[in-house]
């Protein structure tokens, strides 16, 4: 294939400096050839490689990619602009990007011999996992997640580029296999894509447990493989963990790289949300004995794997929303003033509840403390003894719950603004179901001010569940008042 | 002729004499621009306006809209008593509810329509007059076969009551594909695709909504659509023209 020269023309676009030549195509940065229209944004144009020669993949995955930049919106993935049709000079425009590809945080990390910090490997990884998360709840999947396919904003979000290989449920499968034929690239392929399963959203999670792999400990989980049967390992093999490798990897680092890289996925994060999750709370993450092991599973885990793996066959998938939507992320907001234990109590019940139905659920139990509280606490306590405090409370509440299944976590946040601490805090979150007391966080001032309950069922994400006392103590007696109200 | 005119052309198939289905979907084509209507198939049968429903197809075929034969029309011409299948059970029925010139009407219709790559028939483009079902892969592919003899890359076609697309995947093999209401799927040229559009008058997969589907020729995108009508008028039509009541139930399951 040619390289276009800068200056060139195509459908009233001026093609400017290429920026990237690969296997696949080239792209460039381009503008409108009318000099009197200014883009938007900054465009990018990109020319698949499809002379003679080339497969029909090539096709394909230019359709596809044309299909989901189509569909995708939201600020992970780049702006669909224009495309060039298909039988005369196939190219898709769309927003470029400007930041750096993951590649050069493993790039730099070979030039200086020094791995990145947990806590930077752990910003990449829930950056990662936010953009990876938003795809799926627009029902796609991305399946071919690398290095080079995401980059980094300085305001350090992640974007997802080359949609490909990609997988959307309102729309046809071009790339379904039945033949068992295997479609992505081998070193971050999950073991259902190796055979032919499309569409599930833990794939997109094993795929940055492998890069976050290779950022800890500097080398691939699975290595190359360039055989059917190489590729077919990681189906039963689980790889060396990261400590034995990297030693000063964390404990909970190695707990959530692992957990990506299950060859179940079912043993794997459910959705990508749980996953930035836990990076963005590494203090929180529960580390089993898969986040301190030196040495692989045991040969008996490996031949469990290798029997159920002989099993595996293509399927079609249930919409990635869908699945999502069953491992929700529950937060509940727990006041810590003015509350009463019949609120408290019913918190809890309708907490236990929430999770009950919705198994492998998560829980995010959160307080709003104010920044000036700490002066009203006991004179000589510091700001960490009362954030401390706050936590105990909390675990206390939540000694209530029956979290059989479910992880748990405990959140203080500290604000002035309780509504807006939450609504924040469930939209960085991914929550998807946000449990507060109907008549908490100063509801004696309802009829003045629109309270806290109200602004964040306006204003949150994501459902809210207002809970009322289920023990009313104070109305004891007082019920034939309520009655008869609308006699007539 | 079509010309260079953007080209939207509504597909509605087994109108099944559901008077207040076909009005309901009618509006809702005109709401997202259809410049073009095709019937195929199966205007009469199981509902209770025969005669009404066929009225609205021959206007708008007066007007240029395409309509195909199906086997409930073909029943409805010449219905025989002694076959048990459904089509001539009520075939009897819906040939004493037409008038003269509106069974001449069913008994001209096409059993397929090409309009350049486009191929519409009731059900297979196999010998359409053996009216077969098309909910496999297999199935689609032999019609799919049969329409690129005639150079027809996209068929649609109804008979099933479902809302289906079949297309060629990757290696070559018809896949099937459960279309999302409302979603403009691309469907370009050089590929061969099948879609079994629905049913407006009786929907056969648990939802009692209309479905229809309309292509913008244009740029090769189609929408499968489902139309919320009143299909408790429509059933109480049914009862109130003595039609088996299970007729009548069917429409609120959508079975």
């Amino acid at each position: 294939m040619k390289l276009m020269e800068p200056g060139t023309e195509i459908d009233g676009f001026v093609i400017g400096e290429c920026v990237h030549a690969g296997g696949m195509g080239h792209i460039y940065r381009i503008g409108y050839a009318d000099p009197g229209r200014k883009p938007p944004f900054p465009m990018a144009m990109k020319v698949p490689r499809m002379t003679g020669g080339d497969g029909a993949e090539n096709i394909v995955g230019f359709e596809v990619e044309h299909q989901l930049l189509q569909a995708l919106h939201g600020p992970h993935v780049p702006r669909f602009v224009a495309a060039g049709d298909l039988a005369r000079l196939p190219y898709l425009v769309m927003e470029y990007i400007d930041g750096r590809p993951l590649q050069h945080w493993l790039d730099e990390a070979t030039t200086t011999r020094r791995r990145p910090a947990a806590s930077e490997i752990a910003a990449l990884g829930a950056a990662l996992a936010t953009a990876a998360h938003s795809l799926h709840m627009q029902n796609a999947v991305h399946l071919d997640l690398k290095p080079g396919n995401v980059m980094i904003r300085s305001d350090g979000s992640a974007v997802l580029l080359d949609f490909g290989l990609s997988w959307h449920g309102h729309y046809p499968d071009l790339l379904a296999e039945e033949t068992r034929l295997p479609v992505g690239s081998a070193v971050w392929m999950a073991p259902e894509q190796v055979v032919g399963m499309r569409g599930d959203p833990r794939s997109d999670v094993f795929a940055i447990g492998v890069m976050l792999y290779e950022l800890a400990c500097g080398e691939l989980p699975f290595g190359e493989p360039q055989t059917r049967g190489g590729l077919r390992q990681r189906l039963w093999m689980d790889p060396v963990p990261p400590r034995a490798i990297a030693p000063e990897t964390p404990d909970w680092l190695q707990e959530v790289i692992l957990r990506c890289l299950e060859p179940e996925a079912k043993l794997r994060y459910p959705s990508a949300a749980h996953l930035a999750f836990d990076l963005a709370n590494p203090d929180q993450v529960a580390v089993s004995e898969r986040g301190r092991r030196t040495t692989r599973e045991g040969f008996g885990t490996r031949l469990r794997r290798w029997i159920k793996a002989a099993g595996m066959h293509y399927e079609p998938s249930p919409l990635p929303s869908l699945q999502v939507d069953q491992i929700p992320i529950v937060m509940v907001a727990v006041p810590w003033k003015d509350a009463s234990d019949a609120t408290l109590y019913s918190l809890r019940t309708a907490t236990n509840r929430s999770l009950g139905i919705r198994p492998g659920a998560r829980l995010a139990c959160v307080t709003v403390v104010s920044a000036g509280d700490s002066d009203h606490m006991v004179p000589g306590r510091g700001e960490t003894d009362v954030h401390r405090a706050h936590l105990d409370r909390l675990r206390q509440w939540a000694r209530g719950l029956d979290l059989e299944g479910h992880q748990v976590s405990f959140h203080v946040l500290e604000a002035g603004d309780v509504a807006r601490a939450l609504v924040d805090y469930a939209r960085a979150n991914a929550i998807s179901l946000l449990i507060l007391g109907a008549a908490t966080h100063g509801v004696k001032f309802q009829r003045l001010i629109a309270t806290v309950p109200v602004r964040v069922a306006m204003e949150a994400p994501c459902s809210v569940m207002l809970v009322k006392q289920s023990l009313p103590f104070e109305r004891l007696g007082m019920e034939p008042t309520l009655a008869g109200d609308n006699a007539g | 002729m079509i010309g260079l005119s953007p080209m939207k052309l509504a597909l509605l198939s087994d109108l099944h004499a559901n008077l207040q289905a076909l009005t309901a979907c009618l509006a809702d084509a005109h709401a997202r621009g259809a410049t073009h209507h095709a019937f195929l198939g199966d205007l009469v049968g199981y509902g209770a306006d025969p005669g009404p429903v066929v009225d609205i197809v021959m206007r708008m075929v007066n007007q240029g809209a395409w309509a195909l034969k199906g086997n409930h029309d073909a029943a409805a011409v010449n219905p025989d008593p002694t076959n048990r299948r459904a089509d001539h059970v009520g075939g009897v029925w819906s040939h004493s509810q037409l008038s003269r010139p509106q069974r001449d009407f069913l008994a001209d219709l096409p059993l397929v329509v090409r309009h350049d790559k486009l191929l519409l028939v009731h059900a297979s483009a196999v010998d359409p007059a053996r009216w077969s079902y098309i909910t496999r892969p297999s199935e689609a592919a032999e019609s799919m076969t049969a329409a690129q003899a005639q150079q027809a890359t996209h068929v649609f076609c109804g008979h099933v009551h479902e809302q289906r697309l079949f297309y060629t995947g990757a290696t070559g093999r018809t896949m099937a594909f459960e279309p999302t209401a409302g979603v403009a799927l691309p469907v370009p040229a050089h590929r061969q695709w099948l879609a079994t559009i629905g049913s407006v008058g009786q929907p056969r997969d648990g939802r009692p909504e209309a479905g229809y589907a309309i292509l913008d020729v244009t740029t090769l995108q189609l929408t499968f659509v489902r139309v919320p009508y009143d299909h408790r008028a429509a059933a109480a039509a049914i009862l109130k023209a003595g039609l088996p009541s299970f007729n009548a139930m069917r429409l609120a399951i959508g079975q």
